[in-house]
């Protein structure tokens, strides 16, 4: 299969279409077809994104399975994935139908419902897939109108205000990222990705208004690019419309932020921010790795003192991706091979939280913590998985959490002892606030009047969290899943960069001799 | 067979605790049961025939990234054989005590089913145990080390319904996250300079380390003695060691059966096995080594303090836990590793013994825990009774002084005190001493109040106080065995001469010619005192029967001693005063609690009142909880509250908010005919236009 990566992007939309047009009415009945079209459509995709990874050749650093055709207006339509992007289109896939199954209970504009996950889907497949600066722009911008909508009309009471702040923040931040795009495009005449990622920016230190630019043009087109990434991550302090969108947002809708989008910002930074502008990320490394570092810490000490289950894993989804940027700026091999692989590990577990909160959202229908305690007494299924997750959200060994943790520091240390030490006290405080929440809701006495009757989990529930599990589980113990297939590409990243770096300090000595 | 030993408990523990309800309660317990015992026996049989030489079995890739590459294996080595059968035997045993003692649990209400997630938690924490000990390199240890510690805070947690359970079990995995926020920092680092973190790697460059010159944090650093000072954190932690001690006597609300497994015979231990473990790199790190030591010995010193006043029968126990392992501690921290493995082997029969034995107390009197109400049980339970009994006559080192022949503490107990002595440790060996009366004293205290005197407390209680069943008895009677014999038996293999030191832990030894050369070079790493002394010491005394010296490199064996580390030999030399000091101290703590609860049962009451700060100072342990109440746990929730509301709230969103997305309000306003539906069907639409061009562009327009 030639086309198998626009095959695998385009039948989400495809059944979106088919809703569109076919699907009449509000009846049970079409609900039921709705949802069915979805799950099914999903779940191929899935399937067919299986020949993606069994064919995908780790050894091979540059793209593989490229499709490239000209496209309106003489712009390119290229698309491609290499060691980096790969697992970031099988968590996609992997994920998709969970969250169409764990919808499974949605009773308004189910159609629309499930035409926004759809097309969700199409759009996320297309940003880590797409080789071509417009086609990118148009996947990761396009993308936030489909969740925009899923906050704004199946969210929680304050959805209105949650979804706009979702939509400025991140399409802000997206803004100066076109602008340097275009910058891009006119310094190299090309909008392909892959030539751009060996194109050279000019890094000559200059001054503009008065401000003495280390780095050049690259400093000035990384920060424009990680103004649209670092919201996206979300990185401090640019993260508090992240707890506000998850509250809102229906369970479905919070699985998909932070397992997939969330990680649109981390594959950014791997994608353009390290290879086309290295000499700006080597300047700015310093005060990104501080920032994560911040985030870890600033972040769980936030989480401890939450109320709303839904915010708490927020908060601690923002310290996770902490974690991400710290390894990614710390720009070796360490530090990017456990930030992809913590992206993916999170991607597993965040969706399960969010799920877990989910399961009992929709049986008592508040994420007050409050409202809650004793439910091992009635749901022993339930506190199983619920601790499971929370042993992988603090980073236990054996579970995927603690690789990418383990990597990411692993990889910061050897760059900044102090940044490492911080971001290393953030262990101690995922484990007081995973393990206060999970003993206010799961332990203790079962009292409180509303709770005797509540039920365990049902049979789709446990189907959904078994995947999460197994993965979880699986990557814990056997991480060589990930790290075989990212690690060619990631050496050959590192090596470029250093390459790129210390021919910058060599030119730059020169110039200043 | 280690790949059995290893994961037999394992498979036990997710038979029982998800095949309960296929296979029923009973079948499901003695699967997991009978897994570890024959993990218990194979382990017997490694141990007897292991001949020195470290074998290592790869089982399975793990962590790989860049030059970094670990697998999950198993290394087999001396101090790995030691633990498989210390792990295996007291887990086998509290698995078989535990079906007497977790029956008709009052706790639990009627058609609870709680026995087999016990079993299955208990398994569980063997299975990581083992895979700490039998790691090869520090990340498979790192994954045992926290493993553990899940396992304890389940097990610590096991009454969920009781909130001080709760908040003890999540104290026990926050403090000791606290230390392993210093042991990962300790693998980073090493990463960092060896590029590896597997034990032969890292023992190898032992040597290169203590050369080598580091920035780390605000200053510059040895990186031997930074590396091994952060190990020595996570040690502490888990070891419940002075500063991270507070989790373990808290930990005491988790069921008896775990107290004595866990927090008594193995997992707290963890931390020596670290130390001895590392104990090639610990020899080049003087700077570290002292630190262990005056940790160590203080530790021993505070814990038994404490452990006077105490009135909780479990509390005792888990304070003269926390003091032993100090003892341990001073052990390596002088570089007589072996003699800190010695330790830790006796002290886990005698101790896990006490906690059997005072479950069996606790179990008798209906889960009365406090001693005040106990009194005159020695008729009532007469086997208990004489189990404890082996028990405090081992943990207070009852033997013929200056033979070989003694209750298992007596030989091992002695060992560090003489070497704390012979490694110039002055601090070390005087507080040790001191501990070692209140040692004594307190032992002998809690036998007293329990099984002497009047009755006192319910009555109803007293009268019902009935024999433990024989599962429960069977491993009280099997590890009273260990606390007689095993000090005796293993004597010379752990503190013999260095030939039959170096013999069982596969140390290569040389013909010690040149052995008063030795002694009178400039030697003992911590100070100039100890040069002297042991010149006076040791050398004169080095007779002719003294061979050989230790002559392995680092990583040859299972332990590694220095060139100028002769402690064993001076040990072996030193005065007899120094000998039966230990012996001393023990008397007058006998001598001090008959004269207490004995003769005179009015007198503690006296005291505490006369001496009321200081008993309260005691009782309240040195307000340790206090204090970390109020400069950690209070500030940290004020800041988290303070980050959020002023930082989130006002700072950063009234910030964005305010000035950049002032037009908020405004598309708020918008969104009021937003929900009529207008907007989003636009949105709708123009997505699906968007997607429309996509698709037929490519698979109508011409790809290719």
């Amino acid at each position: 299969m030639d086309n198998i990566l626009s095959i695998v992007t385009f039948i989400p939309a495809l059944a979106a279409l088919i809703l569109v047009v076919f699907l009449r009415g509000e009846d049970e009945a079409a609900q039921r077809n709705a949802k069915y079209v979805a799950l099914f459509a999903t779940t191929v995709t899935f399937l067919v994104s299986l020949g993606i990874y069994f064919e995908f050749d780790p050894a091979e650093t540059g793209f593989q399975f490229v499709e490239q055709s000209q496209w309106l207006l003489g712009l390119q339509y290229k698309m491609g994935v290499d060691g980096i992007s790969v697992l970031f289109v099988m968590l996609t896939t992997f994920i998709m139908p969970l969250t169409i199954l764990a919808s499974w209970d949605v009773r308004t504009r189910v159609k629309e419902y499930m035409v926004a996950f759809l097309l969700l889907e199409t759009l996320m497949l297309g940003v880590f897939m797409a080789l071509d600066l417009v086609l990118f722009y148009l996947f990761f911008e396009a993308g936030l109108i489909p969740m925009f909508l899923i906050i704004g009309i199946w969210g929680g009471k304050n959805r209105i205000y949650a979804s706009f702040k979702f939509f400025l923040y991140t399409f802000l931040g997206s803004v100066l990222m076109l602008v340097a795009m275009v910058a891009m495009f006119a310094d190299a005449g090309t909008t392909d990705i892959e030539v751009l990622m060996t194109h050279q920016f000019a890094f000559e230190n200059f001054d503009v208004l008065g401000i003495h630019v280390v780095g050049g043009l690259q400093t000035l087109m990384f920060l424009a690019f990680f103004a649209s990434f670092a919201v996206k991550m979300p990185m401090w302090p640019v993260h508090t419309w992240l707890p506000d969108a998850h509250v809102q947002a229906p369970t479905a809708g919070s699985v998909v932020l932070a397992a997939i989008l969330l990680k649109m910002g981390g594959y950014g930074f791997l994608r353009f921010s390290l290879p086309m502008f290295p000499v700006g990320a080597e300047v700015m490394a310093p005060v990104v790795l501080w920032m994560s570092a911040i985030a870890i810490v600033y972040t769980s000490l936030v989480a401890l003192v939450q109320d709303d289950m839904k915010k708490l894993i927020a908060y601690s989804s923002v310290a996770h991706m902490g974690f991400v940027t710290m390894g990614i700026f710390a720009a070796n091999q360490q530090g990017v091979d456990g930030a992809i692989f913590q992206m993916i590990s999170h991607g597993f577990i965040s969706a399960a939280l969010f799920l877990i909160v989910g399961v009992i959202y929709d049986r008592m229908h508040t994420r007050d913590i409050e409202a809650y305690g004793g439910l091992v007494v009635r749901m022993p299924a339930y506190a199983l998985v619920f601790m499971f997750f929370t042993m992988g959200n603090v980073g236990l060994p054996g579970t995927s959490g603690f690789v990418g943790e383990f990597l990411t520091l692993m990889g910061a240390l050897q760059v900044n002892t102090w940044v490492a030490a911080v971001a290393t006290s953030g262990v101690i405080f995922s484990a007081c606030y995973a393990l206060w929440l999970y003993r206010r809701v799961v332990f203790g006495d079962l009292i409180k009047e509303s709770l005797k009757t509540i039920t365990d989990m049902t049979a789709r529930e446990r189907f959904i969290f078994a995947p999460l599990v197994a993965m979880t589980l699986l990557l814990g113990v056997y991480p060589s899943l990930v790290t075989d297939i990212i690690g060619p590409s990631t050496t050959a990243l590192i090596s470029n960069f250093d390459t790129s770096v210390a021919a910058a300090d060599a030119a730059n000595q020169h110039a200043s001799n | 067979m280690e790949t059995i030993i290893l994961f037999a408990p394992l498979v036990g523990s997710l038979i029982c605790g998800f095949g309960w309800k296929l296979i029923g309660e009973t079948a499901a317990m003695w699967v997991a049961t009978g897994l570890l015992f024959l993990s218990a026996l194979l382990s017997w049989a490694v141990f007897v025939n292991f001949d020195g030489v470290t074998e290592q079995i790869q089982v399975l890739r793990f962590i790989e990234s860049g030059s970094l590459a670990t697998d999950w294996s198993i290394r087999l080595d001396r101090l790995t054989a030691i633990m498989l059968i210390v792990i295996t035997t007291v887990s086998s045993l509290v698995h078989l005590y535990s079906f007497g003692y977790m029956d008709k649990d009052p706790q639990w209400k009627e058609g609870e089913v709680y026995k087999p997630r016990f079993f299955a938690y208990l398994s569980f924490f063997t299975f990581a145990m083992l895979a700490l000990v039998t790691a090869d390199n520090l990340v498979q240890m790192f994954f045992g080390w926290e493993g553990v510690g899940v396992a304890s805070y389940l097990l610590i947690g096991f009454y969920y319904r009781k909130p001080s359970a709760n908040a003890a079990a999540i104290k026990a995995f926050v403090v000791n996250r606290v230390g392993d926020f210093g042991f990962a920092l300790g693998i980073f680092t090493i990463f960092f300079l060896v590029d590896s973190i597997n034990f032969d790697d890292v023992f190898a460059a032992a040597p290169s380390l203590a050369e080598t010159q580091l920035t780390f944090l605000w200053g510059e650093w040895n990186a031997a003695n930074l590396i091994a000072i952060l190990l020595f954190i996570g040690a502490m932690g888990k070891s419940a060691q002075l500063l991270l001690h507070t989790w373990l006597p808290d930990a005491m609300e988790g069921p008896t059966p775990v107290s004595a497994l866990i927090h008594a015979a193995t997992m707290v231990t963890a931390g020596v096995f670290l130390v001895c473990r590392m104990s090639p790199l610990m020899e080049f790190a003087p700077q570290a080594m002292a630190f262990v030591t005056v940790l160590g010995a203080t530790t021993a010193f505070f814990a038994a303090t404490v452990g006077l006043v105490q009135t909780d029968i479990k509390r005792v126990i888990a304070y003269s836990t926390c003091s032993q392992l100090g003892y341990m501690f001073v052990a390596a921290g002088v570089g007589m590793y072996s003699a800190a493995m010695f330790h830790l082997l006796t002290h886990a029969f005698f101790k896990a013994l006490l906690f059997l034995g005072a479950g069996s107390v606790i179990h008798a009197m209906h889960h009365e825990q406090d001693m005040t109400n106990y009194g005159n049980l020695r008729k009532k339970i007469p086997y208990t009774y004489w189990a404890m009994m082996i028990g405090t006559l081992a943990i207070t080192g009852v033997g013929i002084p200056l033979t070989h022949f003694g209750f298992a503490g007596f030989l091992s107990k002695d060992a560090i005190i003489e070497s704390a002595w012979a490694g110039g440790s002055g601090y070390g060996f005087w507080l040790l001493v001191v501990a070692a009366a209140m040692t004594s004293f307190y032992s002998w205290r809690l036998i007293f109040l329990t099984f002497y005197g009047q009755a006192r407390g319910d009555k109803h209680t007293h009268e019902h106080a009935h024999e433990s069943p024989m599962v429960m008895l069977i491993p009280l009677g099997v590890l009273s065995l260990g606390a007689v014999f095993s000090g005796m038996i293993w004597y010379n293999s752990f503190f013999g001469h260095a030939d039959q030191v170096g013999e069982f832990y596969g140390i290569p030894v040389a013909e010690a010619a040149a052995h008063d050369d030795h002694a009178s070079d400039a030697q003992g790493h911590a100070d100039d005192d100890h040069a002297s002394e042991a010149k006076d010491h040791g050398a004169s005394e080095a007779a002719a029967e003294h061979h050989y010296v230790f002559a392995g490199k680092p990583g040859e064996g299972a332990l590694y001693f220095g060139e100028d580390n002769h402690v064993l030999d001076d040990a072996h030399a030193a005065p007899v005063w120094v000998k039966v000091s230990p012996f001393i101290a023990m008397l007058g703590g006998l001598a001090m609690a008959i004269w207490f609860y004995i003769l005179n049962p009015s007198l503690p009451g006296r005291l505490a009142e006369n001496q009321r700060p200081l008993y309260l100072f005691l009782k309240n342990k040195w307000y340790f909880d206090e204090l970390y109440d109020v400069i950690f746990v209070r500030p940290v929730v004020g800041l988290g509250k303070m980050l959020w509301k002023r930082g989130d709230g006002n700072v950063i969103d009234g910030f964005l908010n305010g000035v950049a997305l002032g037009i908020v309000p405004f598309f708020t306003r918008l969104a009021g005919r937003a929900q009529s539906g207008f907007i989003f069907t636009y949105a709708f639409w123009m997505v699906l236009g968007i997607a429309a061009l996509v698709t037929w562009m490519t698979i109508g327009g011409g790809a290719h």
